[in-house]
């Protein structure tokens, strides 16, 4: 088993020391649902090197671990160790343990954190309780606090419920005496409070509730006993704000409770280095990264991934796949039951009508995505688990561990975007091991044909996306200095100490910490004038105290990461023109992101909810709606790929491209389109960016093909407008996809370029992530959203005030105001650094964007062409999609569509 | 057909837009101030000084640059415009206390502003009272060239009325976008002007708040934007 080394990070010194490292070879079959019978062979060795062996650097570059033959050998816990009662349970199900679940008990009794990989299916959630289990049983830990030893961490609320039922279930039939609750937002008050007085031995909750419980001052005694963190889907979880937050906490535990270890259960990912990492304290987070052990188990069978061909021709753009509907429903009729895997919400609602108008078995198909109301989605989840569906269409809203029901097909409506999604939704179907997953990729248009062939390609050879490795938020950390604070008085050397063992915070600076907790104190303005209302105040031993009580009443109303884009109710209300609160009593159907509603105008009709409703108005909070008869919703209600094609995706693509040998086991239409633009202009190396230049119409054109996703193209598109105005090009608009962009300009492009005036190096250049990334920030819409929820988290704003919710118009109005008046007077404050950290990797993409512009430096082709060519016609065709506003949209696109492609292949006897 | 982009005009030349209140001519320009040629005299509404320090003193640590912020504008405005007196029209600051909060570089600045010209102060329900360190007189409404300069509107269809208060701000949905911004609203017989302080917030002029100062008359509309200041059609405008 190898180990692949961590990407460190650029502002320190790299290295690796391991304390040990363990692998279990692979086992086909699985514990927690299937039988298995008593026959099969005895576990397989482990392989362990010796614990905190530490290596120092041997250059500048990664150190490898050391090689596993040096280790030493130890062998698992045998299956006969087990406690009776569990081997008995084991027995009377015919079952034995898998070679993991006792790798990991095993590694647990030496107290080792334990990072496990293994595929969806492999007993993982056992595996990682069982060790808990045995030790509770066993009744060995003597207590001293309040008696919880296990803390289980899920990014899901649903997914802790889940568990805490498929947990309870084997406990109580194995006649243990332990205790599980579950303590999501969810939970009464009563309870929590009890909870914190007497918990159960296992409690099942998310990061937010662990920060939650950190910040009273009983945590000391409530976390005494704590034997044992387990982290489930930690892949999930670990490289997000989230994932942050929880690491602060993990870091915190480790204070409370000194010898607790912890378990991390994920999927495979592409670098399990940073996981394992994530487990165990950075003792030395300059030089070293510590891991923790890891545990894999090889994925089961392969699985079985086809690309849709329909009968219709596939389409120049857009991700609905609506040509290949009566394909997908004939997949949806051969099989029990399918999931239908789309990336956005209202991709979800557009092929759920889709497949619904064409249902003339009635099949029953359900819908499920984020913006439903919870009781709606638990109505389908009931039905799922119970196999009364035959089809759920399904945003991310399934994508993680919970088992609804006995999947036997998954359909991806739309370019999966990444590897590592594909491979997760795909591990949504048949959770048995040695039987392959089925899956069916439906691309929505020419590119995503390509896109499918090389998700199908690195699903096959196991490939995953590697995560971007990324530093701990400071916002984040803002929120969990206060919130240390409303614990106890803290000392600031040891918490920048305790907060520096966490893996994303070991590159953290004592400037930055020093300036998050004086942002917590005071703002952390350049100007001093808040000292006197300072939140934190030094006692006489220079440890720092909340100043009063309302602080930490304030700070528990306000935690967490996870700020919602603001939301308004969709009520359906009885007749139309009703706007007055007497019309209010209707039924809700879920809720639609503010700006979605901001657009519309009384009498728009969208789809939601699996119908086509008409607007009435907003009050309030509240969108009211009426039901229409409308055939075709007037508005369109599709926003887009929500996820930005993966960087690894990309380069696959790439490749295709410039290997026409790979092209004849294309679609036929597809290798056509790649032979003509070869014929009119050119196809690029893989290592090279195409940029095409040529007039249409009375205007000219600029395309070039990156392929780095949407966000960096419009990021792109946004500075290479600034740069042509300034040359004086005279640009008029731009549009972008996840492949190009095309930029549109009164000024002649190509006759810039030849004589001289425009050099497209200088135009690609760098320098243009500097004072042009600046002075369009000053305005970017995107980037004031990226400071609100900055401002949030870091708790600038208050999300609530006690007996009140402010509503997220409230909040995004001062924010702005906020934004301008902090860029204007100090520049270089904390929060500013936090968003601009953020649009760096989020929204903006500017990381992508600026490896892309170091990567094709030198390497731009240019064609000057006279007309358009056949790759630049799919974004061209998004040209003005965004604002079509008419009845027939679908009729305007084809017509558009019909032109450009006229154009693009010279078939002019039309 | 030729599509020519229009030659790029001078933003200053957006800046600002005459406005007729009862036969008096105004200037009403983007940071949400009205300028009075004839009588030499600006007036700015609703300026919330030391909004910031007010939520700060509450444990919410707003940067502290709003005070500031306002007065560079207010410093713009009569560079540009030269005026003889400045009225602020109430609500000058966000409570009682804020002067008494406001830092001395930010008092200094404020009369420096004040030399040479009068200055007037007039009551909001913010600030009922105005500290001394403020300068300038205090009055609770001027009239001038038979128009009222008052905080709040008088509810009712009264005429020859320039106010504030309101903090009016109006919602526009045109091809499929929609922006909130705060605006001038009147029906050429009385004015609301807009908030003029950095954190002020706006309040839809489709509220009914607004029905019994305007009825259901015609209504003049004039939206701050970040290069101009742009008159609006009703008919384009929406609830919150």
């Amino acid at each position: 088993m190898g180990v692949t080394p961590i990407t460190g990070r650029s502002n320190r010194s790299k290295g690796i020391s391991r304390r040990s490292d363990g692998a279990v070879a692979t086992e086909r079959n699985e514990v927690w649902d299937v039988p298995r019978k008593a026959t099969d062979k005895p576990p397989q060795k482990l392989r362990q090197t010796k614990a905190r062996a530490k290596e120092k650097p041997r250059n500048a570059a990664l150190v490898a671990p050391t090689p596993e033959k040096k280790s030493r050998t130890s062998k698992a816990v045998p299956a006969s160790q087990l406690p009776p009662e569990i081997a008995a349970w084991f027995a009377r199900r015919g079952w034995t343990p898998r070679p993991h679940q006792l790798a990991l008990l095993e590694a647990s009794r030496q107290r080792q954190s334990t990072l496990l990989i293994a595929p969806t299916g492999a007993g993982k959630t056992l595996a990682g309780f069982l060790p808990s289990l045995i030790s509770i049983h066993e009744g060995k830990r003597k207590k001293t606090g309040a008696g919880l030893y296990t803390l289980y961490v899920s990014p899901l609320k649903a997914l802790a419920a889940d568990v805490e039922r498929n947990l309870t279930h084997p406990i109580d039939e194995m006649g243990l005496k332990v205790r599980t609750e579950t303590r999501t937002g969810d939970t009464s008050v009563a309870r929590r409070q009890r909870q914190r007085v007497k918990p159960p031995h296992i409690l099942l909750t998310t990061p937010e509730q662990v920060a939650l419980l950190l910040s009273h001052p009983d945590a000391g005694y409530l976390f005494a006993d704590l034997d044992t963190i387990i982290l489930d889907e930690l892949h999930a979880l670990a490289a997000s704000k989230r994932g942050d937050l929880l690491a602060l906490d993990i870091a915190r535990l480790r204070k409370l409770a000194p010898t607790v270890m912890t378990i991390g259960l994920s999927a495979t990912v592409a670098h399990p280095s940073e996981l394992r990492g994530y487990l165990v304290p950075q003792t030395e987070p300059e030089t070293t990264t510590h891991l923790a052990n890891v545990v894999t188990v090889k994925g089961g069978a392969k699985p079985n991934i086809k690309i849709l061909e329909a009968e219709n021709e596939i389409p120049w753009t857009g991700h609905t796949a609506r040509y290949a509907m009566h394909e997908v429903y004939d997949a949806i009729r051969a099989h029990k039951l399918s999931l239908v895997f789309v990336n956005t919400r209202m991709q979800a609602e557009f092929a759920f009508q889709e497949l619904w108008r064409i249902n003339d078995d009635s099949l029953p198909i359900g819908l499920h995505h984020g913006s439903l109301d919870a009781a709606q989605r638990k109505k389908v989840e009931a039905a799922m688990a119970a196999g009364r569906l035959r089809a759920v269409v399904a945003t991310s809203t399934l994508d993680l561990g919970i088992d609804w029901g006995d999947v036997d097909l998954v359909i991806h409506l739309g370019a999966p975007k990444g590897a590592s999604r594909l491979l997760q939704r795909i591990g949504r179907a048949n959770h048995r091991l040695d039987e392959p997953s089925e899956a069916l990729l439906v691309p929505g248009n020419r590119f995503e044909v390509l896109e499918c062939r090389a998700a199908q390609q690195a699903a096959e050879a196991g490939d995953q996306d590697a995560q971007l490795s990324r530093s701990g938020a400071l916002d984040v950390l803002a929120q969990h200095v206060l919130g240390m604070a409303c614990e106890a008085p803290f000392d600031p050397d040891a918490l920048f100490d305790e907060v520096r063992s966490a893996l994303p915070y070991a590159g953290l600076t004592r400037n930055q910490f020093d300036r998050t907790v004086d942002f917590v104190s005071t703002g952390g303005y350049a100007l001093r004038s808040y000292e006197r209302f300072a939140k934190l105040r030094a006692d006489e031993d220079g440890r720092l105290r909340v100043a009063n009580p309302r602080i930490a009443q304030q700070y528990r109303l306000n935690l967490g990461t996870i700020v919602d884009a603001p939301h308004l109710k969709v009520r359906l209300i009885s007749y139309r023109g009703a706007k007055s609160g007497a019309h209010a009593g209707g039924r809700v159907l879920g809720e639609v992101e503010e700006y979605f509603a901001e657009q519309l105008t009384p009498g728009d009709t969208f789809v939601f909810s699996g119908q086509i409703l008409r607007f009435e108005g907003i009050r309030d909070t509240e969108v009211f709606v009426t039901r229409s008869n409308s055939q075709d919703p007037t508005v369109p209600s599709y926003d887009g790929g929500k996820f930005p094609l993966s960087t690894h995706l990309a380069r696959r693509v790439r490749d295709m491209l410039a290997d026409p040998k790979v092209w004849s086991g294309l679609p036929n239409p597809v290798a056509n389109w790649l032979e003509l633009q070869t014929e009119r202009s050119v196809m690029p190396a893989p290592d090279e960016v195409l940029i095409e230049t040529f007039p249409r119409g009375n205007r000219h054109f600029l395309v070039a093909y990156p392929f780095e996703g949407r966000l960096a193209h419009q990021t792109l598109g946004m500075l290479l407008t600034r740069r042509l105005d300034r040359i004086g090009a005279h640009p008029i608009g731009f549009v972008a996809n996840d492949y190009a962009l095309a930029v549109w300009t009164h000024g002649d492009i190509s006759s810039l370029i030849q004589n001289g005036r425009l050099s497209l190096a200088q135009l690609f250049d760098e320098d243009m992530l500097g004072d042009d990334l600046d002075a369009w920030l000053a305005e970017s819409a995107l980037m004031k959203r990226t400071f609100r929820l900055a401002a949030v988290i870091a708790g600038l704003i208050e999300r609530r005030h006690p007996g009140k919710v402010k509503s997220g118009r409230q909040v995004t109005i001062s924010t702005d105001l906020i934004y301008d008046v902090l860029r204007r007077h100090d520049p270089h404050h904390l929060l500013l650094e936090a968003a601009w950290a953020d649009a760096a990797t989020g929204m903006l993409d500017i990381k992508r964007l600026g490896a892309f512009l170091a990567r094709i430096k030198d390497r731009i082709r240019h064609q000057i062409l006279d007309r358009v060519s056949p790759l630049a016609v799919p974004v061209l065709l998004e040209i003005g999609v965004e604002l079509v506003y008419g009845r027939d949209r679908d009729a305007v696109l084809r017509a558009a569509a019909d032109e450009l492609i006229r154009e693009a292949t010279g078939d002019e006897q039309q | 057909m030729n599509m020519l982009k229009p030659e790029r005009i001078g933003l200053e030349d957006f800046a600002d837009q005459p406005v007729n209140i009862c036969g008096k001519a105004f200037i009403a320009h983007k940071f949400g101030a009205l300028y009075w040629p004839s009588e030499r005299a600006l007036l700015v509404s609703d300026l919330h000084l030391e909004k910031g320090s007010a939520f700060a003193s509450r444990g919410q640590m707003l940067p502290p640059y709003d005070t500031r912020d306002t007065l560079r504008k207010l410093a713009i405005l009569i560079d540009r415009y030269q005026p003889e007196t400045v009225i602020s029209l109430g609500d000058s600051l966000h409570d009682s206390a804020g002067a008494a909060r406001m830092d001395p570089v930010d008092i200094e600045s404020l009369h420096i502003l004040q030399e040479d010209r009068d200055w007037i102060w007039i009551t909001g329900n913010h600030d009922p009272k105005i500290d001394r360190a403020l300068a300038g007189y205090v009055m609770e409404e001027v009239v001038i060239g038979g128009i009222t300069l008052r905080h709040e509107p008088k509810t009712g269809a009264a005429t020859h009325e320039i106010a504030g208060h309101y903090h009016p701000a109006a919602r526009l949905v045109f091809h499929g976008t929609s922006l909130r911004r705060p605006c001038f609203v009147g029906n050429r017989l009385r004015l609301v002007m807009p908030a003029f302080g950095a954190y002020a917030g706006g309040l839809n002029i489709l509220d009914t708040a607004f029905e019994p100062l305007f009825g259901s008359d015609g209504l003049d509309v004039w939206m701050l934007g970040h290069e101009g200041l742009y008159p609006v059609a009703p008919r384009l405008l929406r609830d919150d």
